[in-house]
Formats: C-alpha cells, structure tokens, sequence
C-alpha cells in the first residue's frame, strides 16, 4: 500500500455502523482525512470515539459501512488483517506496554516480527524514535519502572516504529497524571508538525484547539457537528454541542 | 485463646487413645496325649466363638482352590466353602481333627498384605499359600508346614527360553514373579539373571506382564505353574512350564499364619501331625496336586 | 525522643509527667522488643504441649510396641534403605524426561484450546475432549491400560516397554491438568495486551508466542511447580506394571519377602526428600511475587 492515493485521502469511513449485541454504537459514521490532516474527536463517554477507533484499525469488525485507507476497502472480505494494521499505529489510554520486556524490546518486537527486520535495523530505528523523543535512557528498564508519562511516551514510540502512514490516539492523557500531559502532548504535537496523519480521541480541549485542523463532536454515535476548531469552540451550531462545552468549561477544563 | 486451644487438642487426643481395647486371646497349649480337638477346645478368644474363621485371599486359585464359585458368593474363582482344591481340603481337614464339623467352619477374605499387618484380625488363622521365613515369623506365628514347595518356570511355547535345562542358561532372560512369593528370592539369590528382575502386584499382573511380552518367563510355586499352563486355562498364553526349581539349602514350606503369640497354632500343629501320621494330608496332597496333570511330566533344572 | 526496645517507641513510651495508666505495668509494654519475646515462648510451650498429646496418646494405645516392630523397625529401616535408595534413581529419572514432555504437549492443548473463531472449533473441541478424558480416569488406570494394554499389542515399530508406556501414561494424564494450568494463565493475560499486539499487526501466532505465553507462564510458575511435585510423587504408580522397579516397587518387595512395613517408610523418606525442597520453593516463588505485586506500581 503506498503512502499516497490518487486524490490525497488517507482515510475514509462510509456509513459505518456497529452493534454490541443490542447496543448500537456507531449509527452512521462519515468522515474523510486527507493526508497529513489532524483530526481531534471530541464527545462525552460512550459517544463511541473508541468504538470508531478500534473500528478502523479492524479491532473490531464493522456491521455496515466501509473504511477505506488510501482508497483500498479494507472492511472488504478476504483482506489481510494483519497487513493493514501494520500500516496504521494506534496509541491507547492504558498504554499497554508489555512488562516482561525491556522497553527497547517493546519497540523492537513488531518490526522484526512483523516487518521482518533484522535485530540491527529495528534497534537503530527503536534508538532513534527513543533518542528524538527523550527516551534513549531508558530503553534497558521494564515498563514497571517507568512514570505513566514516560510509559505513554513509549506506547507512542512502538507504534511509530512501524512507519505507520495514520496514527490513531484513543484518549493517550486520560490516564495520565495532570503534571505529566504536558511532555505526552508535546510529542504529539511534533508528530503533526511532521505531518503524521493523525486521528485523535481527546478530553484536552485546549490541545485539540491548538492542533486540530478539524474538530468533530461525537454524540450517542454520530458525527454530530464537524469543522475547524476555531468554529466548533467559539460558534458551534448544535445545541448539544453547546452543552457539552459548558459542561467541560464548567469542569474547569477549558 | 490459644492455651484452650491446645487444651481442648490434648483433650481430645487422649480420649481417643483411651478407645476399648481389644479381646485378648487366653493363654494354652496343648499337652501331651491330648487331641487337637481337646486342644482346641480349650482355647477362647475365637473370632467368632464356636465356629473356625479362616481366612484366605481373593481370588481363590486353582489347583489350591477348586470347584468353581457363584455369583452370589463374591469369591472370584473358587469357593473355599466347597471343600475343594488343595488348601480348602487341608483347611477343612485341620478343621475337622480340631473337632469343628463343616458347618462351623467360616471363610472370610484376607488379602495377602493384611495377614502381616499388626492388630487383631478377623479370621483365626489364614491359609494362602504363605512361606514361612525367620524374618516372617517376627510378625506373625506360622503352623508347621502343610506343602514343602517347589518353584517352577512358564513362559511361551518356543521361545528361546523353553530351550534351557539348568539355572545357569537362563541368567540371560528377564524373568519376573509375584511380590510376596519366594519365587522373587529365587530367582534374585539363586538364578542371578544378568538382566534385573520384575516383581509384580499380585498373580494376575505377574501373567499380564508375560502376556504382554514384557518379561520371558515366570517363577511361580510349581502347583500355580501347573495350573496357569494347562492347555485347557491358558492363563499365559500358549505357555508351557519349562521345569521345575531344584531345593536349594533349605527347603520351603507352606504354613497357616496366626496372630502373634495365639495358642491356636498349637492346636493346629497337633492337627497337622495327627493328619500326616494317618496319611490323611499325604491322600490330600496327592488328589489335588500330584495326579496326573494335563501338562506332563514337569524336568527339574540342573544346577549348572 | 528514643527509647530502649525496638520498632516504634513513640506508640508505647508516654509522655513525661503523665500518671501511668491504671492496671498496666511498663514491665509488658516497654518495647516490642519483650513482646516478641513472649510470642515466641508460646509459641515454643504450645507446640511442646500438642505434640507431646499425640505422642502419649500414639505410643499409650494398646498395639503400639506392635505397630512399632511393624512400621518403625529400625533394623528394617537400615537394611532396605540403600536397596530402595538405589531405584530411587529410577524415579527421578521418569519424572525428569516426563516433566519436559508435559510441558510442552500442555501447551500445545492450551493454545488449541485458546484459538478462537469458527474455523478452529475442531481443534478446541479436540483439546476440550482430551483434558476433560484425562482428567477424568484415575491416573493409575491409565498406567494399567496403557502399560500392559499396548505391549500386549504387539505393534510393529512402536516400543514394547511397559515402563515407556507407563511414562506415557503419566505424561498423557499429567498434560491434561497443567494444560488446564496453562489456560488459566492465559485467561490471565489482559485481552488488551492482545489488542496492543494485533494493533501492531502481529498475527495471532506470533501474539501468542512473544505477548501471552510469557506473561501467561510467568503467572502460573506456583502451579506448575505443584503439579511438578505431584508427578515426582506419582511417578510410584509405574510400580503396578513395570518389569524394573523403581523405589515403591522395591520398597513393596521388602515388605513382602519381610512381612514387614518399614521399607514402605523408607521410600516415603526419598520422596520427602526431593519435594520438600520443591514445595518450599513454590512457597517461595509465590512469597516474593506477593512482595513484587505489592512493591510495583510505578513510581
């Protein structure tokens, strides 16, 4: 799959729904990225930001609708599963780092299982991301002896290790300790300012105003209301969308 | 908290030592000019008073048992209350000198591990083809002999082992016997086999073992060998007995087994000495052991 | 302000110029320093006085001296313990070879039994089938069946040793209790390790392989040293088929040739001797995972 498509869109989703049992949670999703785009998705728990993320890395399959990455259908019969997730990383709120590895280990792993590269290759590349992004000193511990910031730092690291052409980032400060967003955002935001494509699940408003080109609100499973973060914040036309930024500025977090 | 805890463990502990303690057989012996049966009759401490218990294991082979048994009765086999076979024939014969007619005479079941086993028991002595030794007798009392026994060799129909005629030539084969026979001292104090030696559980293992070609013959006491290789059993198959064991130092014998220190014994030697001096033991011997037997005349193995 | 005694004085010593607390001396609070020291002499009069019960009441019941001869026979003891000693060997040797094939045939089942999806259900099913078969019959019945059922076969090209069989029989019976071992620790695993690897794009063999099976191991080390420990003992049911004997046969030969119990003893002795160690171990192991649970937590 190369890096570019004919028209420049990274990603697709059409129409896409999904079920849990009787539950649906996505009723309908349409949203386009064009590569090098940032998207922020924005929307209270259970709206199903996470549910779409999961979707599109093929975590979990779709009952309806398509995706599309650089127009290829990959909800399609017959695709090979493991070889569109090589092309997309994907961050989680728990990090997820394996503990009974190193963290050079951790990053290592895929690429010279998956990709098939040689120990040499994969530990020059694991040493690079981990130097560039404030974590070379680290990578002979175990993950138990990393701050959560640190372990964030490196779920982000192992994922770029595979040369992913979209990055999907599922809530990644949730979890984190207030004094230690800051250095995880940061990353990010190089990271974008590289031109990761990058679909990001977030509660840290202020961050998707600086970084989104694009903000979507999310509710009960729909793209509710889309736009450029400056209208979204300031102008958004949707009632619901009103109250769910109150409600956030009434948190005190924006 | 603790110290009633302890009390209450060392409380109970010692009630439970203080338990009843078990009859205790009355002491004599039989004089001289007295009968079995007047010996016998002056011992108490019977397990079940007026009649004779004994005791003998299950299943009850042939030729030492015989006569066949029945669904109700529970004895694989034989029935050792049908008076048949050899040791059934002896059993009642004793029981008769020592004056207890057939019908006070009780079977019950003693596997073989319980009748060294230290306590009371429930038969007053057992008979299942029992070797005496010195070491033995530290744990039970055994009657005079009733059979010297001679050891002897199965295996399968022309194998290479059937071809030997002395000890010597058969240090070469894997051999095997029952646990608890002489046999297994046989064959490790006077055969020597290069190759270790199996003993197995019980009589029905020692024949599977052979049947399943794990070993190249069986050592069994001679009367076992020839019933396990009668055409018409074929416990082993296609077997036959290679030969008999020649006595080497002193010879062994069968004998009833006791509770320590039970004077019945004695009445029981008295018994035996009676039936042998009148023949009676040697008639016995000769219907159930020695008549002619479907296998032939069975060679004794030379020393060499 | 420091006191004599040990730990934490502040919580015992008062406060100068306080009255002493009614009824209490400082001669049993001072410190706990004197306190450990009484836990301990109750502990050392309690454990005097209970098992100073049961040796009366054992040794005062009416057929002691006899059950003494018959099971405590020094004499006994001394001269079967290097015959019995001897096969030993023979014991440690089946469940050396034995221990390495079951676990790697229970891993084998606990992954087949992990595969998920439709296509794979011949193959759960096959797992489910086998340790459900082998859990289920009495481990000595598959030594019987298989120790003298498949030499009787008579098969070309397959071994005819009833002691191969009888291994086979505990390593096939053994394997389907560690599998289940195995699972558990699988189950263990966190699913969203998986969904970390997938994510990757790691196949579901290679997540298996690098994610799940370390983690999973790792986890359920106590239990498998447990079954470890019930193979080494049971490596005395081979007794009941094999030609050779290994330490409870030997010890049964004794018993019977001496119409005497102690050899038994005896061989119990060597088997103490090699799983003490290997309880105390898992003791251990568990002990200091407890501390590393507790410990962790990143700082």
């Amino acid at each position: 799959m190369s890096g570019v498509s004919r028209n420049g869109e990274a990603l697709r989703l059409d129409g896409v729904h999904k079920s849990f049992g009787k539950l649906e949670v996505l009723k309908g999703i349409d949203l386009s990225v064009a590569d090098h785009e940032v998207i922020c998705l924005i929307g209270s728990s259970g709206s199903g930001k996470s549910t779409m993320l999961r979707c599109i890395n093929l975590l979990e399959p779709v009952d309806a609708g398509r995706i599309l990455i650089h127009g290829e259908d990959i909800t399609a019969r017959g695709v090979d599963v493991n070889r569109i997730r090589r092309h997309i990383g994907i961050v989680f709120q728990a990090f997820n780092l394996f503990p009974h590895m190193t963290v050079l280990r951790n990053v290592t792993l895929a690429p010279m299982e998956a990709l098939g590269m040689s120990r040499a290759e994969a530990q020059a590349r694991a040493l690079e991301l981990l130097e560039r992004f404030g974590l070379v000193e680290k990578r002979d511990e175990y993950p138990d002896r990393l701050s959560g910031g640190q372990q964030q730092r490196v779920g982000i690291v192992r994922a770029l290790a595979m040369k992913p052409d979209i990055m999907l980032l599922d809530e990644v400060t949730s979890a984190l300790d207030p004094e230690l967003v800051a250095e995880v955002l940061n990353v990010i935001r190089e990271l974008a300012a590289g031109g990761m494509t990058m679909v990001i699940a977030t509660h840290e408003m202020g961050f998707a105003r600086d970084i989104a080109r694009r903000v979507c609100f999310l509710d009960a499973g729909r793209i509710l209301e889309e736009g450029p973060p400056e209208r979204i914040f300031s102008e958004p036309r949707e009632e619901r969308t009103r109250r769910f930024l109150q409600s956030i500025i009434d948190a005190g977090r924006m | 908290m603790r110290k009633l805890l302890v009390g209450m463990a060392v409380f109970g502990l010692l009630s439970a030592a203080c338990a009843e303690e078990n009859p205790v057989v009355q002491p004599g012996t039989p004089q001289p000019g007295e009968t079995a049966a007047d010996c016998a009759r002056g011992v108490t401490g019977y397990v079940n008073s007026g009649s004779l218990t004994i005791g003998t294991d299950n299943p009850a082979y042939p030729p030492y048992f015989q006569g066949g048994t029945t669904k109700a009765s529970g004895w694989k086999f034989n029935d050792p209350n049908n008076g048949k076979g050899f040791e059934s024939a002896v059993a009642y014969a004793v029981a008769g000198a020592m004056g207890f007619s057939g019908d006070n005479v009780q079977w019950v079941v003693a596997p073989f591990n319980q009748t060294y086993a230290p306590g009371p028991k429930g038969w007053d002595f057992a008979i299942e083809q029992i070797s005496q030794s010195t070491k033995r007798a530290r744990a039970v009392d055994f009657s005079d002999s009733y059979y010297d026994v001679n050891q002897a060799l199965v295996a399968v129909k022309d194998t290479p082992i059937t071809s030997a005629t002395g000890l010597g030539e058969l240090k070469a084969y894997t051999l095997a016997a029952p646990i608890g026979t002489t046999s297994y001292d046989y064959i490790v104090n006077v055969i020597e086999p290069s190759k270790e030696p199996g003993a197995f559980n019980s009589l029905a293992d020692t024949v599977a073992a052979i049947n399943a070609h794990q070993v190249d013959g069986i050592v069994v006491d001679l009367p076992t060998a020839l019933f396990i290789a009668d055409p018409f059993v074929q416990e082993v198959k296609d077997s036959v007995v290679v030969g008999q064991f020649p006595t080497v130092g002193t010879p062994e014998h069968f004998g009833m087994t006791f509770v320590k220190g039970n004077p019945l014994a004695g009445c029981v030697n008295q018994a035996l000495a009676e039936l042998k001096s009148d023949g009676t033991l040697e008639a016995i011997t000769t219907k159930w052991l020695s008549k002619k037997t479907n296998v032939g005349a069975v060679p004794v193995f030379g020393t060499s | 302000m420091a006191a004599g005694g040990g730990g934490a004085p502040e919580l015992y010593e008062l406060p100068p110029g306080e009255p002493e607390l009614p009824g209490r001396g400082p001669g049993i609070l001072t410190g706990l320093r004197q306190e450990g020291a009484r836990g301990v002499l109750i502990a050392v009069v309690s454990t005097i006085a209970v098992f100073a019960a049961i040796a009366l009441a054992v040794t005062r019941s009416p057929n002691w001296p006899l059950v003494k001869e018959a099971f405590f026979n020094g004499e006994e003891f001394r001269s079967s313990f290097p015959q019995i000693a001897a096969r030993f060997v023979r014991n440690v040797e089946y469940f050396m070879v034995a221990e390495i094939f079951i676990l790697a045939f229970a891993l084998l089942l606990a992954v087949m039994r992990s595969l998920t999806g439709p296509v794979f259900f011949p193959i759960r099913a096959l797992s489910i089938v086998y340790t459900d078969l082998f859990r289920g019959i009495p481990t000595i019945l598959v030594v019987y069946l298989l120790g003298f059922g498949v030499p009787s076969l008579s098969l070309a090209g397959v071994p005819n040793s009833a002691t191969f069989w009888a291994v086979v029989a505990l390593i096939l019976s053994y394997s389907a209790y560690v599998a289940e071992v195995y699972r558990a620790g699988i189950e263990s695993v966190h699913p969203s390790q998986a969904a970390a690897a997938r994510s990757l794009g790691l196949s579901r063999l290679q997540t298996l392989r690098f994610v799940v099976i370390p983690q999973a191991v790792r986890r359920v080390i106590p239990p498998l040293l447990n079954d470890f420990v019930g193979l080494q003992k049971d490596t005395a049911l081979v007794a009941f088929v094999v030609v050779v004997p290994e330490a409870f046969k030997e010890a049964q030969i004794i018993q019977s040739a001496d119409f005497n119990f102690t050899p038994l003893l005896a061989a119990a002795l060597l088997f103490l001797l090699v799983t003490i160690p290997m309880t105390r171990l898992v003791d251990w192991l568990v002990a200091r995972q407890r501390r590393r649970r507790q410990a962790g937590g990143a700082a």
